[in-house]
């Protein structure tokens, strides 16, 4: 579904990206690992069209996206959930969440659908995302970008700054995306967490793609955390 | 005159200045708050707004029309062709320098010389008064304590308009629109989004090219429609922009690069201010102390008084 060929990107004078390459089908979970700074924000930013790609080609479902204007694209049904969540902080929960419905016009059953996914965040929705905590705050990130009912969903460290029950929802609500046949592009340097979830790897590094590998073959071999990560 | 009706009357003048700075620098703070860009233009489109209302008025009245309806029309045409201008520079230049900080601050001083010459050479140097579609004189009465009770008098000269009276009602029920606008709509929502974080408005399907051609000419369109509410108190000049300008900056500044209400009370504080050291002392000192006052808030809170700090 989701095609990334060979994509080169910079900010400013600085080559970011030198040539990464993946592809992500529907119902799938995929990981980018990497270090720090190896490039996996940037590929995403590069999907959003928030950064110009200097070559290669992004296609979802046979639609060339590095063609469309940034705003066309989450028309097409991708979500994005940036790091650090990046939410409109001066703006109730209940607007965060129009503005996600904004993109494909989405109904007020997808609203109701969301918020049984989040019952939390149905408890707040005249409260400014910026007085929510940390995990609400991510909460509302990931509902923001449900409400408009993703065929492709971009999780940027979604478990940053958790603690641990956080992560364990999160966790669960990823799954019950894949299962409604959603793709998820994840970036995440949880290891384990990545384990729990993702079906698939590619490791970026110096703004390359490097080793793609299943999640079973990661899990019997971890040879290659120690080469990308230097973590076990 | 005794002190009292003396002070009464130049709040009354401050009121009208207050309502008229309120729209031309809410127009500038929406400009500044959600795109980023110090319109330096923002006075030019003050100025042009006045002289397209003379030019309406004219018309009409050379066809023979009430003066008054030439005055409403221009109510309504003057800022529409404004902000149709404005939309045209946001389109054809701002965002082709990628509203770039420094290179917006010139391009906006270029529509300024371009705006000025372009009325000089086509409007002439003249300034020319516009007719008030209503201007009767309320005289005022003024209560004093005589012989242990209340009288009521008629100071000779104490009263106002029924227009200036006008200008305060015509300008308070526009904020209230644009705060509904702001607050309760979907475009509202929109702008908020976009002033909040470009990146993610983006990310959600907002626009934003669209929505900054329109918020440039919404704010250009304000500053017209005060200049039309002034023009019949001011006389249109091609040279009228530099004040309103100059206030709109400090009144933005006092009050928050970007809040609208910090905007409209910094617009009554130096409004009133502005019309009261007028009247007992001179405009000069007014202009003085409101700079002061600027100096000030910038050494100790930079960001205004109801300014908050947003991500871009």
């Amino acid at each position: 579904m989701l095609e990334v060929r060979d994509i080169s990107a910079a900010y400013g004078p600085v080559q970011v990206l030198r040539g990464v390459s993946f592809s992500l089908g529907a119902g799938e979970i995929m990981c980018l690992l990497g270090r720090n700074g190896a490039g996996k924000t940037t590929v995403m930013k590069c999907i959003m069209g928030l950064l110009p790609l200097s070559a290669g080609q992004i296609t979802l479902g046979g639609i060339a996206l590095d063609r469309l204007a940034a705003h066309e694209i989450s028309r097409h049904g991708v979500g994005y959930v940036p790091q650090g969540r990046r939410l409109f902080s001066e703006l109730t929960v209940a607007q965060n969440l129009e503005v996600g419905r904004l993109a494909r016009r989405s109904g007020p059953e997808v609203l109701d659908h969301v918020l049984g996914i989040f019952p939390r965040l149905a408890e707040r929705l005249d409260q400014r995302a910026e007085t929510l905590s940390g995990g609400e705050q991510q909460m509302l990130a990931m509902a923001r970008a449900l409400c408009l009912e993703p065929r492709l969903l971009l999780l940027d460290e979604p478990t940053e700054g958790l603690q641990p029950s956080m992560i364990e929802a999160i966790r669960h609500v990823v799954l019950d995306v894949q299962a409604a046949g959603v793709a998820v592009l994840l970036v995440e340097q949880r290891v384990d967490a990545v384990l729990s979830v993702a079906s698939r790897v590619t490791f970026v590094e110096n703004g390359q793609s490097r080793e793609a590998m299943d999640i079973e073959a990661l899990r019997a071999d971890r040879s290659a955390l120690v080469r990308y990560l230097g973590v076990q | 005159m005794e002190f009292g009706p003396y002070l009464m009357l130049a709040s009354l003048e401050g009121a009208v200045t207050t309502a008229v700075l309120s729209l031309t620098a809410v127009g500038l703070s929406l400009v500044f708050g959600v795109m980023r860009v110090v319109n330096v233009a923002h006075g030019e489109f003050f100025m042009l707004g006045a002289v397209l209302a003379w030019w309406i008025a004219s018309a009409i009245g050379g066809m023979g029309g009430n003066p008054a309806l030439g005055f409403v029309i221009a109510l309504v045409l003057a800022p529409l062709v404004v902000g149709s201008i404005a939309a045209v520079a946001d389109l054809t230049i701002l965002s082709r320098i990628d509203y770039d900080p420094e290179r917006t601050i010139v391009a906006t001083i270029g529509l300024l010389y371009i705006m000025q010459q372009v009325t000089l050479m086509t409007y002439g140097p003249d300034a020319r008064p516009v007719e008030a579609p209503f201007n009767a004189r309320i005289a005022l009465p003024w209560v004093e304590f005589a012989d242990g009770r209340p009288q009521i008098y008629w100071p000779w000269g104490f009263g106002t308009t029924t227009y200036k009276l006008g200008v305060i009602v015509a300008a308070a029920i526009v904020l209230l629109g644009v705060w509904f606008v702001m607050a309760r709509t979907r475009i509202g929502l929109i702008m908020r989004a976009t002033q909040l974080d470009r990146d993610m408005a983006l990310a959600f399907g907002i626009p934003v090219g669209r929505v900054y051609a329109f918020v440039f000419g919404l704010g250009a369109g304000l500053a017209a429609l005060a200049a039309v509410l002034v023009v019949p108190i001011q006389q249109a000049h091609y040279l009228m922009g530099g004040d309103p300008l100059l206030l709109s900056f400090i009144v933005v500044i006092i009050g928050g690069l970007g809040s609208l209400p910090g905007t409209v009370l910094a617009a009554l504080l130096i409004g009133m201010s502005d019309g009261i050291i007028s009247v007992f002392f001179s405009p000069t000192l007014a202009k003085i102390i409101a700079t002061l006052l600027v100096a000030l808030v910038l050494v100790f809170r930079p960001q205004g008084l109801f300014g908050t700090r947003a991500t871009r």
